[in-house]
């Protein structure tokens, strides 16, 4: 029944909708890369600088004649990937902390945001960059820094939503009923304060995505990993000349970022329908 | 007693003047999707000049969308007047132009809301918030204006009116700011005011004085007004003519002393039968064998605000605080908002740790028991919580939330999900309710799931923190019925923790009176009510409204013979 109320309110908002079948979209074309563009992304696939709409190349070629098509629906696996691993580690480590804040409150909620707040106090791109520096960029290294930088407002805001719901009365009768601390967080308050999460974690998928093309455009990318980032990093030099090199590997990232902003603006909508309403 | 009889009777013969008011028909509609068409259906009824028109109902009833619509503040475009007339001295309102509506609205007829703490803008100072409707309906100049805004400060009887009038409403109490609301609303010397449950969030004394101040108000201005409440106790104390609703409908209109006295719809009877009263008392409680709970001398200090470089406020909210419950009692701690009766039942149970002091429990003191040691005691005390929305977990079944307190104590789930059905066919509650969740029920039924709940650990004793004061006053009975009910069959002890005497006196043993985080006074109900020692007491058991009015006889053997015939 609340699947149902769900689905009605999310898709209410047409945007959402919209963002929803572009996202189905980028995931089937990572899901099926090596069906559509069998071969290596990395491999020549015809003559260099090839513009769109020509033979072999649908969407052009670049400096190294590799399929630009190809090298998108590949880098669409790398994109997804790093954006969906990273925000499930930053939400293990946001979600976890700010619980244990929120819920003990007092000195343990002092300590962890303070160490929350150090955080915040670094630019979130230029740790990452040095992180990935440090450590060689890999896939797992990429995926590690966007975490860590991206943690902390997850963090805040499941303070703030178990500090409110642990002062309800079902959770005090729970206390009052001998449940032990690790039930009531598990199982009182978190399914409780899961909205805004998963809203903010929609929203974050998107914010991870684009720190990785950021990075792979500084060329700290996985080196065997195609990338959208890398592309367009690649390309920049030509992009006088080739366009088109540069152009669609940016559009796949704004479409890719605008789809998960719309999903995430209609999960706001149908998990806080409160909210909505009040907006009109 | 003579007063009370001298306001029976409306002050002029209806007939003879045309009305202030007159609503015909009134409809509004509320949108599709919502529980019925009709919010308000077909209503009529009048309004005649220095009369107190009291519009009594329950929640859901209709008699706030009624005032609503008369000052426009209805939220359109989804709930809306669906047909009648609304005439203002023969003029329709609803036809009138808008700028017209509007001078009316505010000038000729003003409205008090319920809420004191909200209905006052707290950027904007006291006086001038008065100020805003006179510059708005009059053309007094700026001077005259201010003058006129400590002259209405004055009439509302609040101290140092010049003062006042340059505070923010923050450094108001409720009372004070409910004044500053009724100064506001006699700002433009209104025909008629509107009033919205104007005391419902005060505390009893502060009621009363706030009536006594409406009624003296009305007489000598000789206005209409129109008052909403959902207290019989408040319409004895005002009413000249009363409107019953109930779903929308106007079930029973007529002169207060008939509508009090001899109501004649069924409705009316059952809403008038579950007053509680005050007068009906129970027996002494015979005390037998050792205290099952002793607190001793109980201090809890609270610190608020503060931080790294700043000394926090401290707020005694409990001190010195003894009492005694014996198996099978029930004890009553009554007080008003703040005076520490939560903190001290929130104690007992283990929410709060208080700072000095012993809670013996069976000659156990549970303050110095640490974590693990306190954990047998969970069971034995358990508690009831006041708001019956939030405490049930809306992602739980009903059946998983009675269960989840043995579960934790290691019992089978299976065979704890069998109990929770018993229990909450105890309850009154259908088998198939252990299933559903919590937003499917009805504020007194979700109450019923919170007493299984605390019944499903097998306490000793029960603390039940005002477990009815969330509920409308026919609900509010039958869930007392019920506690008494049960506490009797399982011979528990309780904490029953209000702040309304009338209640206490219906559920309670022993009373402790607490003011201010103290106990002022302790006794049998008896006592308390008949021959209070306390000048505290003695304002609070005045300050009840409607004292002066008496349950119709036949009523009370209505509610006597309910479910309670076989206790006596």
């Amino acid at each position: 029944m609340m699947n149902s109320d769900f689905w009605r309110a999310f898709v209410r908002n047409k945007g959402a909708v919209l963002g929803l079948v572009i996202l189905i979209a980028i995931v089937v074309l990572a899901v099926f890369a090596s069906v559509f563009f069998p071969g290596d992304p990395w491999e020549m696939a015809t003559a260099p600088f090839q513009p769109p709409l020509s033979e072999d190349a649908l969407l052009g070629s670049d400096m190294l004649g590799r399929d630009i098509a190809s090298g998108i629906a590949h880098g669409a696996r790398v994109s997804l990937l790093i954006g969906l691993t990273s925000t499930a580690a930053a939400l293990a480590i946001g979600v976890t902390l700010g619980a244990l804040a929120g819920f003990h409150g007092g000195k343990v909620d002092d300590a962890i945001m303070r160490f929350t707040e150090l955080f915040q106090t670094i630019p979130n791109f230029v740790l990452a960059v040095v992180l990935v520096a440090i450590f060689t960029p890999s896939l797992t290294t990429i995926v590690a820094a966007i975490a860590i930088v991206s943690w902390p407002p997850l963090a805040r805001l499941s303070r703030a939503e178990f500090l409110s719901l642990r002062s309800r009365e079902f959770v005090q009768a729970a206390i009052t009923t001998g449940q032990s601390n690790g039930t009531i967080i598990l199982r009182q308050i978190l399914p409780n304060s899961l909205s805004p999460i998963i809203v903010s974690a929609s929203l974050m998928v998107a914010t991870a995505i684009l720190l990785e093309s950021s990075l792979s455009f500084l060329g700290l990318g996985d080196p065997n990993a195609m990338s959208w980032g890398y592309m367009i990093g690649a390309a920049r030099t030509v992009i006088r000349q080739a366009w088109w090199m540069s152009v669609f590997p940016g559009l796949a990232i704004v479409l890719t970022v605008l789809a998960l902003n719309l999903v995430g603006e209609g999960l706001n909508d149908a998990l806080n329908p409160k909210l909505a309403r009040s907006r009109g | 007693m003579s007063q009370f009889d001298l306001m029976r009777t409306p002050p002029e013969t209806a007939a003879m003047i045309t009305p202030l008011l007159d609503v015909r028909g009134l409809s509004i509609a509320l949108p599709p999707g919502a529980d019925r068409p009709l919010a308000v259906d077909n209503l009529t009824f009048t309004l005649n000049p220095d009369e107190i028109l009291c519009v009594v109902g329950e929640s859901g009833s209709g008699k706030s969308m009624t005032a609503h619509a008369m000052m426009g503040l209805l939220p359109a475009p989804h709930v809306r007047v669906a047909g009648g007339s609304l005439l203002f001295k023969g003029k329709d309102v609803l036809a009138m132009p808008e700028a017209e509506q509007r001078s009316l609205r505010g000038g000729r007829i003003a409205m008090v809301f319920q809420e004191p703490m909200t209905a006052l803008n707290p950027l904007m100072r006291v006086g001038r918030q008065i100020g805003e409707s006179l510059r708005e309906h009059t053309a007094l100049p700026a001077p005259a204006r201010r003058a006129r805004v400590v002259e209405l400060l004055d009439q509302v009887g609040l101290p140092n009116p010049a003062e006042l009038a340059e505070a923010y409403p923050f450094r108001l109490s409720g009372g004070q700011r409910q004044r500053v609301m009724i100064a506001m609303a006699l700002a433009c010397q209104p025909d008629i005011l509107i009033a919205d449950e104007p005391t419902t969030a005060l505390d009893v004394t502060t009621q009363k004085q706030i009536l006594d101040l409406i009624r003296s108000i009305q007489a000598e201005r000789h206005m209409g007004m129109m008052f909403i409440t959902h207290d019989f106790g408040v319409v004895a104390e005002i009413a000249h003519r009363v409107a019953v609703m109930r779903h929308g409908k106007l079930v029973e209109y007529g002169a207060a002393s008939d509508v009090l006295n001899r109501p004649q719809h069924a409705y009316t009877r059952q809403l008038i039968a579950s007053v509680p009263h005050y007068i009906e008392h129970r027996d002494d409680h015979a005390k037998a064998g050792a205290p099952l709970l002793v607190a001793d001398k109980v201090r809890k200090v609270f610190h608020v605000g503060g931080g790294l470089f700043k000394k926090s406020k401290e707020v005694v909210a409990g001190d010195d605080l003894s009492l005694t419950i014996h198996p099978g009692e029930t004890v009553g701690l009554v007080g008003e908002s703040g005076s520490g009766k939560s903190t001290l039942g929130r104690s007992i149970v283990g929410l709060i740790k208080p700072d000095s002091g012993r809670i013996l429990f069976e000659g156990t003191d549970l303050l110095a028991l640490d974590r693990k040691g306190f954990r047998p005691y969970r069971r034995a005390v358990q508690m009831v919580f006041q708001d019956p929305y939030a405490s049930l977990n809306p992602r739980h079944r009903v059946g998983d939330i009675v269960a989840q307190g043995p579960v934790a104590f290691g019992e089978d789930r299976t065979r704890a999900l069998t109990r929770a059905r018993e229990l909450l066919a105890l309850v009154g509650l259908d088998g198939s309710a252990a299933d559903r969740f919590p937003h499917e029920f009805s504020g007194g039924q979700r109450q019923r799931i919170g007493i299984a709940r605390a019944l499903a650990m097998e306490p000793k004793l029960l603390v039940a923190d005002e477990p009815v004061s969330a509920l409308d006053v026919s609900v509010q009975g039958q869930v007392l019925e019920l506690l008494d009910d049960i506490r009797r069959r399982l011979n528990l002890a309780m904490l029953f923790i209000t702040h309304d005497l009338r209640v206490a006196a219906q559920v309670c043993d022993t009373i402790a009176v607490m003011r201010r985080g103290r106990i002022v006074e302790m006794g049998t109900a008896r006592e308390v009510f008949t021959h209070p020692r306390d000048a505290y007491t003695r304002s609070l058991l005045d300050a009840i409204p409607g004292k002066s009015w008496h349950i119709p006889d036949d009523l009370q053997k209505v509610k006597t013979g309910s479910g309670l015939a076989g206790a006596h």
